[in-house]
């Protein structure tokens, strides 16, 4: 096709009986990937805080994982906005210029908040090993030793300070920003909710449930994927050191602790059920209200849409693993695999709210239907494409195992020993 | 003077802070440009489409695409002409090829053949933005690069759009769209640049069955102002509040 004829998302919308001429699914999957990864970084931080702020202790050694994780995931939270914007180069602007009448103005606003939060709390938990790197490292041979004791140098600042009553402030520094951290992660993603929930001339998003909808789903999928790596790395490792053999400490071989996952999961469930109950809730209102646009609401949900909703959303996603969770006998792998089903609910709903808000003509007489670019020929099909969605999630454990090399979050105690 | 690496820090961070202050924000008006900004504007326009005089010819169309260059052959348009058929079972069959921009010369909808003695009645719907008092595309732009001017037209700046497609999700009559060339969004503006000038939009021009007419509601001497105010005119989808500035004579319930 002619260059100058490839209209914006020409290429993967198919329209169905009577849509308007300009409409097309012009938000893809991007920003199917937007809010999940906000909410991933939003419910990492929560589940951390659950730790530094309520001390629950069975909690703690997750609490310092998500934390880094939470750091590891907060730039892909802006990727798929950045990858999605047909003008990239001009990303700064909402920062330069921000119009404070739209939703999205304050996304660099609360998102640098925010990040400056992780990133001090970060600093404060971890500023004792940093110091203790600086003497440890001192006089180790080669030239990656003396680079990593430079990098540690920097990260402390020059507080090298490290009498108990330092000790002591980092601490409650920790606690005062973990807890200033909650609402703002919150606020961070439920107002990704409010960039759907206030959008008028769209049927389906439009509802004030929306932004307390995306917090609960936002927690729980947090939560689930902070439990998966967790207990992968941990499983990972354990099964490294016994394959070397040689006498190790029992704590090392353990690999995940059961009543971390345990602790982990009550939390996971209680906000599943919130979550579920506020969507059942929205989807109740609307077909009870039966406003003008139910005809081709309930046509896309219970029609078109059913599979991705009903079976793939809450059936798979939901439902399974609510009861392979509450079963008794629960094991590790089964833990795994409800994990696994709850992260693909989460990305459902998600999918189904921005996908399926298109679904629709603001006709309301007609259909439109998103075939995702799979084999790119061209930048386009590849950012808002399957490649596009898959760099977008591999990023964050990339840039997770480059953080971990200087902030270990995981097994602290074995390597200090 | 003495100065501790701590006290260095405070007033560094301090004086970054204050200098970072966006004074470029501010902007400083002549007591003209405020008084214009004040008073109240002595244009407001307004757009009248009769539909009952419309044919479905796609002229109109053809000439916003070439006077605003938006590509001819692209599947997206800044005015379009819809065709309703509504026949005797009370079924609305409607559609808009290509816009509407070469006509409507095949009986069929959507290859859907609609026998003549079925129809009850049959109608053309030129639409376009409805340059709303209310503007859900002005709320929601992160970056103001699209804006209500004086007179009441919104525009878009293309130096300034990030390309997010924000305005395009909130425009409730769907009449916005990423330019193919631009990669920004686009959409009606009246024809700013002719009707600024005392001309007719392009549109309004084209059309030789005056099915298309551009008034200034501010002047009660225009003669399309006076249609609009004393016959009886309808707007599309006013339940959204938009405030919408395009004016119909003879609108069916049927239209979308």
């Amino acid at each position: 096709m002619n260059e100058e004829l490839i209209v914006h998302g020409i290429e993967w919308t198919l329209k169905e009986l009577f849509v308007y001429p300009n409409e097309y699914i012009y938000w893809s999957i991007q920003i199917v990937m937007y809010p999940y990864m906000t909410g991933l970084v939003a419910g990492a931080f929560v589940l951390s805080s659950l730790y530094h702020v309520f001390g629950q202790k069975q909690l703690k050694e997750i609490a310092e994982f998500s934390l880094v994780f939470s750091l590891a995931l907060l730039p892909v939270a802006a990727l798929p906005l950045l990858l999605h914007l047909q003008q990239p180069m001009r990303a700064m602007e909402p920062l330069l210029t921000p119009h404070f009448t739209s939703a999205i103005a304050a996304f660099g606003i609360v998102f640098t908040l925010y990040g400056l939060i992780v990133v001090s709390e970060i600093w404060f938990v971890y500023r004792a090993y940093f110091v203790a790197q600086i003497d440890n490292l001192q006089g180790a041979p080669g030239f990656w030793n003396a680079m990593r004791r430079g990098v540690y140098r920097a990260l402390t600042f020059g507080a090298r300070d490290v009498s108990p009553e330092a000790l002591s402030v980092d601490k409650k520094a920790a606690k005062i920003l973990a807890g200033v951290g909650i609402p703002v992660a919150c606020f961070l993603h439920g107002y990704a909710g409010f960039i759907f929930g206030s959008v008028k001339a769209n049927a389906l998003w439009m509802s004030p449930l929306m932004p307390v909808i995306f917090i609960m789903s936002a927690v729980v999928s947090g939560i689930a994927l902070c439990m998966l790596t967790y207990i992968i790395i941990m499983e990972w490792q354990a099964f490294r050191q016994r394959r070397r053999g040689g006498a190790v400490a029992a704590r090392e071989t353990k690999g995940a602790e059961v009543e971390i996952i345990t602790q982990s999961t009550r939390y996971l469930l209680g906000f599943l059920i919130a979550a579920i109950s506020l969507e059942l809730l929205d989807l109740i209102f609307r077909g009870y209200t039966a406003m003008k646009s139910w005809d081709i609401l309930r046509s896309v949900m219970y029609g078109k849409d059913f599979l991705n909703i009903f079976v793939l959303q809450y059936g798979l996603g939901n439902l399974v693993p609510f009861v392979l969770l509450v079963l008794p006998g629960r094991t590790m792998k089964r833990t795994v695999v409800a994990l696994l089903l709850v992260l693909f609910g989460v990305f459902m709903m998600r999918w189904n709210v921005v996908i399926g808000g298109q679904a629709f003509s603001l006709s309301f007489s007609g259909y439109m239907h998103y075939h995702i670019p799979i084999i790119p020929h061209s930048l386009e099909t590849f950012k808002e494409g399957v490649f596009g969605a898959l760099t977008v999630i591999a990023t964050p454990f990339v840039l997770f195992w480059f953080i971990n090399k200087f902030v270990p979050s995981l097994g602290r105690k074995v390597q200090q020993s | 003077m003495t100065c501790s690496r701590r006290d260095f820090l405070k007033e560094a961070v301090g004086g970054t802070l204050v200098a970072s202050l966006p004074l470029s924000a501010f902007t400083i008006l002549s007591p003209e440009e405020a008084k214009a900004a004040i008073a109240e504007a002595k244009v407001r326009w307004a757009f009248l489409v009769d539909t009952r005089k419309c044919i479905g010819c796609g002229l109109c169309v053809t000439a916003c695409k070439q006077e605003n260059d938006i590509p001819f052959d692209a599947p997206v348009t800044r005015t379009w002409v819809e065709r309703y058929v509504v026949t005797k079972d009370g079924q609305t069959h409607a559609d808009s090829p290509m816009g509407g921009r070469d006509g409507f010369i095949d009986d069929k909808i959507r290859d859907e053949e609609i026998a003549p003695e079925d129809i009850a009645k049959a109608f053309f719907v030129p639409k376009l933005c409805n340059q709303c008092d209310n503007p859900a595309c002005v709320q929601v732009c992160p970056v103001g690069a699209t804006y209500q001017t004086h007179d009441g037209v919104v525009l878009v700046d293309r130096d300034w759009c990030i390309g997010c497609g924000y305005c395009i999700m909130a425009c409730p009559y769907g009449v916005r769209f990423f330019h193919p060339e631009h990669k920004v969004a686009d959409k009606c503006n009246f024809c700013y640049h002719r009707i600024t000038k005392g001309m007719e939009p392009a549109c309004v021009q084209s059309c030789a069955f005056g099915a298309r007419r551009i008034a200034n509601l501010r002047d009660p001497d225009d003669p399309v102002t006076k249609i609009i105010t004393t016959e009886r005119v309808a707007v599309l989808k006013d339940e959204y509040g938009t405030k919408p500035h395009v004016f119909y004579l003879g609108l069916d319930a049927n239209v979308r």
